[in-house]
This record gives structure tokens, sequence and C-alpha cells, in this order.
């Protein structure tokens, strides 16, 4: 599990502005609901391939999407 | 609950209950007599056939009923189940060796062979609980 991630995300507001339920998304996506809801929470750091499918639906850049603060 | 965390609980608790049936008819038997009394060899394999048949039924029965309860309801595992597997499955093998090595010491030590069969049980019981007990803190606290 290792030490909880930094990165954080826009997918719940990017998600709702687009109209997509996260059933919708994680079907669009290849997860589960379940998977969907993890990244939502950050409870889980997608692959990069992932997150950039992710990002893709929404038509954004990868760092609209997801955020890594400065040190 | 998606699929994989689903099952993750069958296993658990089915290994659980397996591993706690036969400490609960050896152990007394061990209490009152000799290791070379004890008939543990066939309740062991079958302790284990009926775990896994156990835990097989549960998880198709589950299946249904989460099915019945909601028809989008899937049933797969996707790249964080299988993340979460191989996470759990680290953890059990671990215990695995344990139990393997302490099999080999006890042979080495030309122990009585309740004692080296119990202690590789043992392993596989550890193995199925602590890596279950892992991948369910996965599920349920998070996985990076």
């Amino acid at each position: 599990m290792g030490k909880p991630t930094r990165v954080t995300n826009s997918i719940r507001p990017l998600r709702e502005a687009a109209g997509l339920t996260q059933a919708e998304l994680a079907r669009r996506v290849d997860v589960t609901r379940q998977t969907l809801i993890a990244i939502e929470h950050g409870k889980y750091s997608p692959s990069l391939e992932l997150a950039f499918q992710i990002s893709r639906i929404f038509a954004v850049p990868l760092e609209d999407v997801f955020q890594y603060p400065e040190e | 609950m998606g699929y994989a965390e689903r099952n993750t609980w069958v296993q658990l608790v089915t290994s659980l209950i397996g591993t706690v049936v036969y400490l609960a008819i050896i152990v007394p038997q061990l209490a009152r007599g000799r290791v070379e009394e004890i008939e543990w060899g066939w309740l062991m394999l079958w302790t284990i056939l009926a775990t896994i048949a156990a835990s097989i039924v549960l998880s198709i029965v589950w299946g249904i009923i989460a099915g019945l309860r909601n028809p989008d309801e899937e049933h797969r595992a996707d790249q964080r189940d299988r993340e979460i597997e191989w996470f759990g499955e680290r953890i059990g093998q671990a215990f695995l060796v344990i139990g393997g090595l302490a099999a080999l010491l006890l042979t080495a030590l030309e122990v009585h062979w309740f004692w080296i069969g119990n202690a590789i049980f043992l392993g596989f019981s550890l193995s199925a609980f602590l890596g279950g007990t892992a991948r369910l803190v996965a599920y349920r606290r998070g996985f990076q």
C-alpha cells in the first residue's frame, strides 16, 4: 500500500460537468465502478495509461485532471 | 462491494472457519494424548477440500444474490483488483515460505510427522488469512 498519495484529481467536477455518471465513465475507461470511486476519492492511483484515458474522455490535458503539489 | 472484493471476503471467511474447525478437533486430542494416536491426516485433507468447495459455492451464491439485487453488477476483475491481488499474494507467500522452512527444520530434527504436516497446514492457513486480510485492508483503506 505504501504512503498515501499526494496526487489529487478533479474527476468528479469534470465528470459532473460532462453529465457522466460514475458507471458510465467507468465503462468508457474499462474499469469497474468501484475502481472509479476509489480513484475519485484518492484511494487508488491509476496507471499512467488509465490517467491518459480519463483525460481524453474529458478532452482536457492530463494536469487538468490530476494534480501534484509543488514542493 | 465489487466482485473481486466479495470473493476475497468469501476466501478469508471460509479459510478462517476451516482452520478453526480443524484446530477445534485436533487441539483437544493433542491435550489428551500422544501425537501418534491422533487421526489428523484425513481430517486435514477433508478440511482443505471442504474449505475449497465452500469457497466456490459461497462465491457463486453471493454472486447470484448480488446480481439479483443489482442487475448492472459486474462479474469481472480490473487493473486495481489485479494489483490488490498481487499485493495480497506477496504478503501471503511469506507465510507459505515460513511454513515450508518450519517443515524442513522439523524434518531435519526428525520430529513426528504430525508436527511436520501441521506446520505446513499452519503456513497455508496463515498465508490465506493474512493475504486475504491485507487485500481487504487495501480495498477499504486505499491502495497506491
